[in-house]
């Protein structure tokens, strides 16, 4: 019996792509923002609306990953944004390859922020980076708010926290969410989160988010 | 079950070190840290099936958990985080998460013929 010493990072494959999309990002001056949260918190419906409240501002393109069907990139469409379809055909996660084949198919120098919308899930995309400048977690309030505690990798790693569906935290719906909680947990998880609370269905909070956008799509120059 | 893939770039690291080496992996040691949210035994059994017909067919996997890390911005006290204790417990200073430890292969060992 001997041993060898490797050391070597298990996942260095997908990094290596994950590099080599960043570095393609840079040198174009474009803002990606990869998008994660469990199964229908809301994230097309957030990213629809972000793109109408923002034609006039900076042009947006999403590549959206799914298991199965290309509705959510018709949705995008329906908006004239461009999109393009991932399928995992099952697996739970994007991987950093095919972001890499999916910008070939996007008119990324016509666009000054791209979106790239994860496998609805709050586990296994947080381990795969994709080249983007940050990851956006969407939580929404019917989800409950023991998430963070449950699913700290994500809140951990992400640049934005959208609380979203925050409409239905009115008087006479039963929806138990104690946002201050989320809040404070996640900020001790990550102090440097930005949080936004927000309804992609009325469109409360959507201007601060969408003048976050907007600044960190500047700041790129 | 992102396992799946994580047990199919260790297969491949580990499938080219045996290769370089000529040797049969018996025993590979690996480590995560907790944001990544390894199972054990999905990890394993992920890894025995992707390994199937190869010469990794039977090498166990050690998996090493690392817990995440914070340390005291106060005092610099480095220590495990909770997220259920809000301070740093020697001084009781606010902190900072560090960031979690990358799955790493560490070590393999090898069957001499």
């Amino acid at each position: 019996m001997f041993k060898v010493n490797i050391g070597k990072k298990i996942l260095s494959a997908n990094e290596e792509y994950a590099r080599k999309n960043s570095s393609f990002l840079a040198e174009q001056k474009k803002l990606c923002l990869n998008m994660i949260s469990s199964p229908g918190s809301g994230k097309t419906t957030i990213l629809a609306r972000t793109i109408i409240e923002l034609k006039d501002k900076i042009k947006i393109g999403v590549i959206e990953g799914d298991i199965k069907t290309d509705i959510d990139a018709e949705r995008i469409r329906a908006t004239k944004a461009p999109a393009v379809q991932i399928n995992t055909d099952g697996a739970c996660h994007l991987s950093a390859v095919q972001v890499s084949r999916a910008l070939e198919s996007l008119p990324v120098e016509d666009l000054n922020l791209i979106f790239i919308e994860n496998v609805g899930n709050l586990v296994c995309p947080s381990s795969f980076e994709l080249g983007e400048n940050g990851k956006v977690v969407v939580l929404s309030v019917a989800e409950g708010d023991d998430k963070p505690a449950k699913y700290p990798g994500i809140f951990a790693k992400s640049k934005v926290l959208l609380v979203n569906k925050i409409d239905l935290l009115v008087a006479g719906v039963q929806v138990d969410f104690d946002i201050e909680r989320v809040k404070a947990d996640v900020l001790k998880l990550n102090k440097d989160i930005e949080i936004f609370t927000i309804s992609a269905k009325s469109g409360e909070g959507f201007a601060d988010w969408c003048d976050w956008l907007v600044k960190s799509v500047k700041a790129l120059g | 079950m992102h396992e799946t893939m994580v047990a199919q770039s260790l297969l491949a690291a580990i499938l080219s070190e045996a290769a370089k080496q000529n040797a049969t992996p018996v025993c590979a040691k690996i480590s995560c840290g907790a944001f990544d949210a390894i199972n054990d035994e999905t990890l394993c059994f992920a890894f025995e099936v992707v390994g199937k017909g190869t010469v990794c067919e039977g090498t166990k996997l050690e998996i090493e958990h690392k817990p995440i890390r914070a340390r005291c911005i106060n005092c610099e006290e480095p220590f495990e985080f909770e997220l259920s204790s809000p301070t740093c417990p020697k001084c009781g200073g606010d902190f900072e998460v560090l960031p979690s430890e990358p799955l790493m292969l560490e070590t393999i060992e090898f069957e001499t013929e």
